[in-house]
């Protein structure tokens, strides 16, 4: 993993202060980036010229919505309403405070209280490396079942349920290259 | 179907067991259930063509005949209300064949509690769509359900219209070789409503495009009747689903540019944050034209002098290449596949 291209919209509300150690102790270059096509050129574009450079700072391409100290206001509701707690990271495992969860003071909204859904334990089947999709081990080509058991309508995994999915965006927009090539 | 997983994220299932909000999004499960069906059930050479509207042979006449439901929330949006969308609409439906659209049956169905001022609003703007159009509401039902078992108010409308000799305007005839012509721009309507739903403000004010276009549509005709092959207004799904429809159901290639599609920049600035893609997004008073390559500047200033088409623009070409996809050149250059999107486009989360 060389670089990052850090969540603009994570950022238009926390700001990028938590993410300048990390890139210290990993020299890794993160770049906060917007979502339109121009805006993931430049992201990627002040990437790799930290790269060449040698550096490895947290950048802000997508200045015109994030600010360092994000959203203050936001900032507070999200403290007042939220606190942190262990969570379980698709393809990782359990990561200690890494998520959030609702306070007790707003336990009467907690859809894990109301609902009985503690029990239930959700699973992938075995075909299904989301993990490795998300993790940058594997593409979604890659994968046995991608376009014939997983599909955005016959989806596996989060990586293809999700429009924001990298099997998706693969499904979507990949699986017809081959026919333009052919014709032009 | 794998059975071997409990819950997880939202399933877009195939396999439904029970209707849900991506069947009345005008994509790809909207497709599902009417080719699964609906067209089964009701199959007849009309029904297959999958026109916005039938024609029908009644002696020596062409009848444009269609049906339109308005079920829109908010009620009341920047730029309309329900009862104009009815109206338009319906007209719109109508012209999309070339007819000339002349009664509109309308049935109310509202909900006990429903406050007559807003009613008496709405059926002001009915009537005032209605003269704008030059057309009749010459029928109509009215229904009370209990309180909670409608939104408010639900307008079911039928429309007739007289199609002109010499004009065949059809889906099926789109054709290899076609310029694809659009009348202005596109995403106001669907930005407006869900700006006023969500109760978004930005900094500029997005309005619905709503207005009838079956003038737009005689102006085209003047001296090309014969030179207009399909005609679609791009309400929901938006210019993007109406092409893929036309692309399957002719039997075509399509290919745009996104350069030339005009969408206002407040409507663009709105799309951009929640990270929608307008060529989805409902028009309600655009229409997207099929023309002869020979004919198309001819048409093109033709809709160019009507107020409602000054924006009207060349967007791309029907090919024979790649038949039923409809294939986008990118802004940035590069290209993409535009696709029927599955059900209703959500907000981007991160």
């Amino acid at each position: 993993m060389q670089g990052f291209l850090g969540p603009g919209h994570v950022c238009a509300i926390m700001g990028w202060r938590e993410y300048e150690p990390l890139a210290a102790a990993y020299h890794v270059p993160i770049v906060i980036t917007g979502f339109e096509p121009v805006d993931l050129l430049e992201g990627i574009l002040l990437t790799i010229r930290q790269l060449e450079q040698g550096r490895a700072e947290v950048e802000n391409q997508y200045a015109r919505c994030v600010s360092i100290e994000g959203n203050l206001t936001a900032r507070k509701m999200v403290e007042q309403v939220f606190e942190v707690a262990d969570r379980s990271w698709r393809g990782i495992g359990v990561i200690p405070m890494s998520g959030y969860k609702l306070t007790e003071a707003y336990s009467d909204y907690d859809a894990e209280r109301i609902f009985e859904v503690a029990n239930i334990r959700t699973r992938e089947p075995e075909i299904c490396i989301s993990g490795q999709v998300l993790k940058g081990l594997k593409k979604p080509n890659q994968c046995p079942g991608f376009g014939n058991q997983c599909t955005p309508q016959t989806p596996l995994g989060a990586t293809m349920v999700s429009a924001e999915g990298a099997c998706a965006a693969y499904y979507n927009y990949g699986r017809h290259m081959v026919t333009i090539e052919a014709t032009t | 179907m794998p059975q071997n997983f409990a819950l997880s994220c939202p399933l877009p299932l195939t396999q439904h067991k029970a209707v849900v909000m991506g069947h009345g999004s005008g994509g790809r499960l909207t497709a599902q259930l009417i080719n699964d069906l609906f067209m089964p059930a009701f199959d007849n050479t009309i029904l297959n063509r999958l026109d916005d509207q039938a024609v029908l042979d009644v002696g020596s006449a062409r009848i444009a005949f269609t049906t339109d439901s308005f079920v829109v929330t908010p009620l009341f949006f920047p730029g309309g209300n329900i009862g104009e969308l009815a109206v338009n609409g319906t007209v719109n439906d109508l012209a999309m064949s070339g007819a000339r659209p002349l009664w509109l049956s309308c049935a109310f169905i509202m909900e006990e509690g429903f406050a007559i001022d807003e009613l008496s609003q709405v059926v002001s703007s009915m009537a005032a769509a209605a003269k704008a159009a030059g057309v009749s509401i010459v029928t109509g039902d009215t229904k009370v359900v209990n309180r909670r078992s409608a939104d408010k108010l639900f307008i079911t409308t039928t429309g007739i219209g007289l199609v002109p000799d010499g004009v065949a305007i059809s889906a099926s005839n789109a054709k290899p070789g076609d310029v694809v012509i659009l009348s202005g721009t596109i995403g106001d309507h669907g930005m407006a409503v869900l700006s006023k739903r969500e109760g978004l403000e930005f900094e500029g004010e997005i309005l619905s495009d709503t207005q009838p276009l079956h003038t737009l549509v005689a102006a085209m005709l003047g001296e090309n009747a014969g030179a207009i092959h399909t005609l679609r207004d791009p309400t929901r799904g938006g210019l993007g689903a109406s092409l893929c429809e036309i692309a399957g159901t002719a039997n075509i290639g399509v290919e745009i540019d996104a350069r030339s599609i005009p969408v206002r920049s407040e409507v663009k600035g709105a799309c951009e944050l929640l990270g929608i893609d307008p060529i989805f997004v409902a028009n309600e008073g655009k229409l997207v034209a099929f023309v002869e390559a020979g004919s198309a500047d001819r048409i093109l200033e033709a809709l160019k002098a009507t107020p409602q088409g000054r924006d009207a623009v060349i967007i791309g070409h029907a090919t024979e290449n790649h038949p039923g996809m409809v294939v986008m050149k990118t802004e940035i250059g590069g290209t993409r596949i535009v696709d029927l999107p599955f059900s209703e486009q959500l907000p981007r989360i991160c």
